[in-house]
């Protein structure tokens, strides 16, 4: 459906898009997940052909887009911040599209009810787009963006400005409605709970490239760098060298699982394998803070600042919480630790190849990068 | 060449500027700087630069007409007059700026300027408050009528006041009293004409100042005045400084309402410019007055621009709907009643009496001199009746507010992109005419554009030409904030539901900005329907425009002349306040630059 070849898009000496490949196959959802600054607006703009490329090429449908002018390549995109034309009522921007593609009035007012229905905005078509709610322009855009029927449907920052309730109602909506439509989708987000909510694929972008791609729940299991770890809120994440089974890190002898890769490398240890304990077994701590977490509110994430090496995280019921300030003891879950094939902070760890991190699911829709499975290895990194 | 290279810096600048993140809109045109080192393929080259030669291109027409149709004429006077025997008489300078006459000029243009300035913003500002804070019945009609005098013609604004305070005017048959052979009539004139430009720039700003800020400081202890002079003055400040530039400039450069009212004692630079050219023919004294004229306004300009740049701070602003109340309690009807009753006498009077003139025949109350405009005169003054003065003027205000427009809108255009140093001194430059001397450049037409290719001395274009030059600074400044407000990415959306450029242009901005384009062509209209300076030099003796027939009126004896100027300035008052009116009910957010 689409494919990205080696897009390269560069803004005086600041790269946005470094030989980017990707791509997306028809019906799926994929959702291109980075902190801002790592291009992921820019890759929505080059696909609808808003910015040029400096290099590479993009396809849709196996066609070279080169030089194909924004209207004609049948593309959606919905804005970040909607852009909604405000002189126009609601009916007059969802049926836009449907007209500038040379539909005749009575079908486009048709669609538009129609899309209005699906929204969950039926009989709004008079009104006026300024006077909505901030929810029920993201569904006009929505609305706007599907009329035309677009081949393919982007997002920019789908639910960026909307509160947090409504923002969680709405990513099951969408799903359920690209799925019922059959919509192939290419969204962007900074938010890795929305991305995962979504997409039946997702995409971490860092500084211009492509940092990992795969199912959210591969993405989740095991990031492939202390990037992306650290991007999806893990930050226990220290150089280790691994021997047999344990690795010598910071914060001491750590247990690891057996299919680790040997030598000099990163560890992560995921805020659940932090196993608080008494004073006295294993790493000797000092509680720092406690912090809900979102979500289940009975899950509390544990600060804690260990006798040797960089701050712990752990993960622990409300019930077995520590007062802060209390002396706990950690020892370490082997389940819990991954090993992450990141060369930056960890010199030592140049010459160890990367973990590859494609697994069952990886197929070939994310094509993989130059020597390993997306992720940055360390001889592509500067 | 050093255009080319200045917009590279320009964009380079502009890159730079881009912040750390490329999530938010990125602006168009930036990303394929020509500077950009990586390139790596010769079709980047192809595509880059588009955003350049769009600009460039919209460029090209505006620069092109001012550089034949203000920056040629105004440079072939100065030639003529300081180029003699094959080299230049920088001497002349000097020589022409040591005679007392000449410095003396120079003195009464900069002090009345000033006065009328101060005169104008005292009166003016107690103008603006009352429209900003308070609800009264009348307040838009009241508004609009307050504008009719910035858009009335010169030459109409003098003989209003010649009506008024002259000679057998109506000050003088009720108090004895008569004006103007003072400096007051030119400084009441001048304050009549500008008093809608201080009530419109400071009182827009004003009505949006969140009164919730005053509020805060009686609050934190502040009286009344204090309050008003530590939180809203220091908000209005730039916006005052900005429409006293504004002020000043017109009031500098005041050529029809001198030429009426200032009688052979008083003149300013332009009068005196225009005596220098018409009557003695001196071109050098005219060249170096044309050029001292054109340094003092640049020097103008240059702190106006440096003024919008500081109104542009951040303000607390509110829609102006909230701010705005009824008066409550007497104390508060009194303020507004006074304020209004001396702008109903400073605004409204003036053009009473002119129709009032303008009725009272030689037998008594009634349409003789307007019946007289039809007439062939027998005398020199006319080749063809007055009454066809009015086809005339109409015709090239039309055809010279088309040309306003295609010249105003392409600049305008040129000037939405993103802003870089050369971008704002083209927008400084297109302002200029509005500041320099009219009379040289009417005449600088005469002089330059009589050769083949361009031999235009006997075409008819030559006086619509003239008037669009006035007409494009309105035109600009009307069309750039309403074009700069329409979001990039609105264009976008557009191309990507499937519009082609132009359809996203039709169905996006121009909705957009219609009705500023009316606006701006009623603005072109006006003016170049008042248009004196220019026109008085190169407008045909068979095809006088409206205030060409009233000046030359004016410059006869006899009651029945005079007469029959009030009656012709009515007219053109009457045509411009239609135009004023008409442009009031298209606009309704009463927001302005100028």
């Amino acid at each position: 459906m689409l494919r990205l070849d080696a897009v390269t898009v560069s803004f005086g000496e600041r790269t946005a898009l470094d030989a980017v490949d990707l791509e997306v196959a028809e019906h799926d959802t994929v959702c291109v997940l980075g902190p801002s600054g790592s291009g992921k607006s820019t890759l929505l703009r080059v696909v609808a052909g808003l910015q040029e490329v400096h290099s590479g090429r993009v396809l849709l449908s196996g066609q070279d887009q080169t030089g194909v002018p924004p209207h004609r390549r049948g593309v959606g995109l919905m804005f970040q911040d909607h852009q909604l034309f405000p002189q126009r009522d609601v009916a007059g921007n969802v049926g836009f599209g449907p007209r500038t593609h040379g539909m005749g009035r009575a079908e486009a007012d048709r669609r538009v009810a129609e899309l209005l229905d699906l929204v969950g905005l039926p009989g709004a078509g008079r009104r006026a787009v300024t006077a909505l709610s901030g929810g029920e322009q993201q569904r006009v855009a929505l609305a706007r963006a599907l009329a035309p029927e677009p081949r393919l449907l982007m997002l920019d920052e789908p639910l960026g400005q909307l509160d947090r309730g409504l923002r969680e109602r709405l990513v099951v909506e969408l799903r359920g409605l690209f799925r019922r439509l059959g919509t192939t989708v290419l969204a962007v987000t900074h938010d890795h709970g929305e991305a995962f909510a979504l997409a039946d694929r997702v995409v971490v972008m860092e500084r211009g490239r492509i940092a990992q791609a795969g199912t959210p729940l591969e993405v989740w299991q095991r990031p492939a760098s202390a990037f992306v770890a650290r991007f999806l809120g893990f930050d226990n994440i220290t150089p280790a060298t691994v021997d047999g089974g344990t690795a010598d890190t910071a914060w001491g002898k750590l247990p690891v699982p057996d299919d680790i890769p040997q030598g000099g490398g990163q560890v992560l240890v995921r805020p659940g394998g932090v196993l608080l304990r008494e004073p006295r077994e294993g790493l000797r701590c000092t509680v720092e803070a406690r912090t809900f977490r979102g979500g289940d509110a009975s899950t509390v994430t544990v600060l804690l600042r260990p006798d040797a090496g960089p701050p712990l995280e752990a993960a622990c019921t409300l019930r077995d919480a520590p007062q802060e300030g209390a002396e706990v003891g950690v020892v370490f879950d082997p389940r819990e630790v991954v090993a992450l094939g990141d060369p930056h902070g960890a010199p030592d760890a140049a010459h160890t190849p990367a973990p590859r991190t494609a697994g069952p699911g990886q197929g070939p829709l994310v094509r993989p990068g130059p020597g390993d499975g997306g992720a940055v290895s360390p001889e592509a990194a500067p | 060449m050093d255009v080319a290279r200045r917009e590279v810096v320009d964009r380079d600048a502009a890159a730079r500027d881009l912040p750390d993140s490329p999530e938010g809109p990125v602006p168009p045109g930036v990303p394929d700087g020509p500077a950009a080192p990586a390139r790596p393929s010769a079709a980047a080259d192809r595509r880059g630069g588009g955003g350049t030669g769009v600009r460039l291109a919209l460029m090209a027409v505006p620069a092109a007409f001012f550089a034949l149709f203000f920056g040629y004429p105004v440079a072939a006077i100065v030639f003529r007059g300081l180029h003699e025997g094959g080299r230049w008489q920088s001497g002349r300078i000097a020589q022409v700026l040591g005679d007392p006459d000449i410095l003396q000029v120079l003195w009464f243009t900069l002090w009345q300027a000033a006065a009328s300035t101060a005169l104008t913003l005292a009166l003016a500002l107690p103008g603006a408050y009352v429209f900003a804070r308070f609800d009264f019945p009348g307040k838009r009609l009241l508004r609009a009528v307050v504008t009719v005098p910035f858009v009335l013609p010169t030459v109409v604004v003098g003989s209003a006041f010649l009506a008024l305070a002259g000679r057998g005017g109506a000050l003088d048959v009720w108090f004895g009293m008569r004006l103007d052979t003072s400096v007051w009539a030119i400084l009441l004139a001048h304050v009549f004409f500008n008093y809608a430009v201080v009530v419109r720039t400071v009182g827009s700003l004003w009505s949006q100042l969140d009164p919730r800020q005053e509020e805060a400081a009686r609050v934190l202890g502040a009286g009344r005045f204090t309050a008003w002079r530590r939180i809203t003055l220091p908000a209005l400040a730039p916006s005052v400084a900005a429409a006293a530039l504004i002020v000043f400039l017109f009031t500098f450069t005041s050529f029809g309402v001198i030429q009426v009212l200032g009688g052979p004692r008083y003149a300013t630079l332009e009068v005196e410019i225009y005596r220098q050219t018409a009557t003695l023919l001196d071109l050098p004294t005219a060249a170096v007055l044309t050029l001292t004229q054109l340094v003092a306004v640049a020097a103008l300009l240059a702190v106006h621009a440096w003024a919008l740049r500081r109104r542009e701070s951040a303000l607390s602003l509110v829609p102006a709907e909230y701010t705005a109340r009824r008066p409550a309690g007497p104390g508060q009807w009194t303020t507004v009643a006074t304020v209004l009753g001396v702008m109903l006498v400073l605004t409204v009077v003036p053009l009473l009496v002119l129709v009032q003139r303008a009725l009272d025949g030689p037998d008594g109350y009634g349409l003789a001199f307007f019946r007289a405009l039809g007439a062939r005169s027998d005398s020199a003054t006319f080749v063809v009746a007055p009454v066809e003065a009015i086809g005339n003027s109409l015709a090239y205000a039309a055809v010279a507010t088309a040309i306003a427009l295609v010249v105003g809108g392409l600049a305008a255009a040129a000037l939405t992109r993103r802003a870089g140093r050369l971008v704002r001194g083209f927008d400084a430059l297109l302002m200029l005419p509005l500041g320099t001397s009219a009379v040289t450049v009417g005449f600088g037409f005469l002089v330059a554009l009589d050769e083949p290719p361009l031999d235009l001395r006997s075409s008819w274009i030559l006086v619509p030409l003239a008037q669009a030059l006035v007409g494009v600074p309105f035109v600009i400044r009307t069309m750039l904030p309403v074009l700069r407000a329409v979001d990039v990415r609105l264009r976008e959306a557009a191309a990507v539901l499937g519009a082609s450029p132009l359809r996203a242009w039709r169905e996006v901005d121009f909705p957009l900005v219609r009705r500023a384009l009316l606006v701006a062509a009623g603005f072109a209209f006006t003016v170049s329907l008042g248009e004196f300076g220019a026109t008085v030099f190169i407008a045909r003796p068979d095809a006088p425009t409206l205030p060409v027939a009233v000046a030359r009126m004016l410059g006869r004896a006899g009651e029945a002349h005079y007469g029959q100027a009030m009656a012709l300035s009515t007219l053109l008052m009457l045509v411009c306040a239609g135009v004023l009116l008409a442009l009031e009910r298209v606009r309704t957010d009463g927001r302005r630059e100028l």
